[in-house]
């Protein structure tokens, strides 16, 4: 008489609910008419100093930015980048690795979306977790510090390739770690073919102009997609 | 862990749609690049379903390998690795990924 278990099919994807917020994110901010940038890294690459300079020359350039950053534990990066003067609010996620859009939804509650012309999120840093959860983002980058070596991509292949740019980081020290950029940029296209690369260094300022105007660039294009 | 807590979640809403039934084994699809790794995400089901209803349940993991849509062959094929993304046969780079990003619950086992 036992049949046995049943099977019940069910195809539900596990990150429906995450994913299905970050659809409506998309959305809201498309109509606000902001351009959203994530920035996913391991801990240490040189996001905050990347993300300090980006608000600053947007702010110099006349645009209004404004970051979320998501941190285990402290405070410091938004006070780094508070410097700007741009709006910048912390997300702690205490235990959690990656930020998921129920709290980048929470964390706009306050902010008025029509008020900035570009959003960055910086994620924790982290190489794995973040890959998974969308977060209504338009463009998702991934940074390379010159001092983490060239095989970075081919370690931790699934965030490059979910990711839209590669941003290699503290140019500027490539030469004293003998950073082969050549290589970098052929493992980054094995990972994620046709994958644009750029190179800065933020400290002493190089690339960070062609940076900040493939950005323009980039929500220029998004709005028109718009109408 | 917030993976296996939404997996749960997910077992738990269609075990009660269908009469709160007891689920003996939760099937999943994980693509490879799906950003999940098969033996965290076990370890992290067992620490997240301690003393709930789920303590017994499996979780029976079904890995997806990657799959291209090859412009040249044009057809689905696979790729070389995750290290690699290019078409087995022909060497295209990978521009349109058709599977292995899957991260989904296929089916559950419910004692009748």
């Amino acid at each position: 008489m036992s049949a046995g278990p049943r099977i019940l099919e069910v195809r539900h994807n596990i990150l429906k609910r995450n994913d299905e917020l970050a659809r409506e994110l998309r959305d809201r901010f498309h109509n606000a008419g902001v351009f959203v940038v994530s920035l996913v890294s391991s801990p240490g690459s040189g996001k905050t100093m990347f993300l300090e300079r980006t608000l600053a020359i947007l702010k110099e350039r006349g645009r209004r930015p404004a970051a979320l950053v998501g941190d285990l534990a402290t405070e410091n990066d938004a006070a780094r980048l508070a410097r700007s003067q741009a709006p910048v609010k912390q997300i702690i996620t205490g235990t959690l690795c990656h930020l998921e859009a129920a709290m980048i939804d929470n964390a706009l509650a306050e902010w008025r979306l029509g008020d900035f012309d570009f959003l960055f999120i910086e994620n924790v840093g982290n190489l794995v977790c973040p890959s998974s959860y969308d977060l209504g983002e338009d463009l998702r980058l991934v940074l390379l510090s010159v001092t983490e070596g060239e095989d970075k991509p081919l370690k931790y292949p699934t965030i490059f390739n979910t990711s839209d740019v590669a941003v290699i980081t503290k140019a500027d020290l490539a030469d004293a770690v003998e950073f082969d950029a050549a290589a970098a940029n052929a493992n980054i296209q094995a990972v994620r073919p046709g994958m644009r690369v750029l190179q800065v260094s933020a400290k002493k300022g190089a690339g960070m102009e062609d940076w900040i105007d493939f950005l323009a660039a980039r929500r220029e294009s998004a709005l028109q997609g718009k109408s | 862990m917030s993976i296996a807590l939404s997996i749960l979640e997910v077992a738990e809403e269609e075990a009660a749609r269908h009469g709160g039934a007891e689920v003996e084994a939760i099937h999943l699809k994980v693509g490879a690049l799906a950003g999940v790794v098969k033996e965290a995400l076990l370890s992290a089901y067992e620490l997240a379903c301690e003393k709930t209803p789920f303590e017994r349940t499996r979780l029976v993991i079904e890995e997806v390998p990657i799959m291209m849509n090859c412009p040249t062959c044009a057809g689905e094929r696979p790729v070389h690795s995750l290290q690699r993304l290019c078409c087995v046969d022909c060497e295209a780079p990978a521009s349109e990924i058709v599977h292995g990003r899957e991260l989904q619950v296929t089916a559950l086992e419910l004692v009748e």
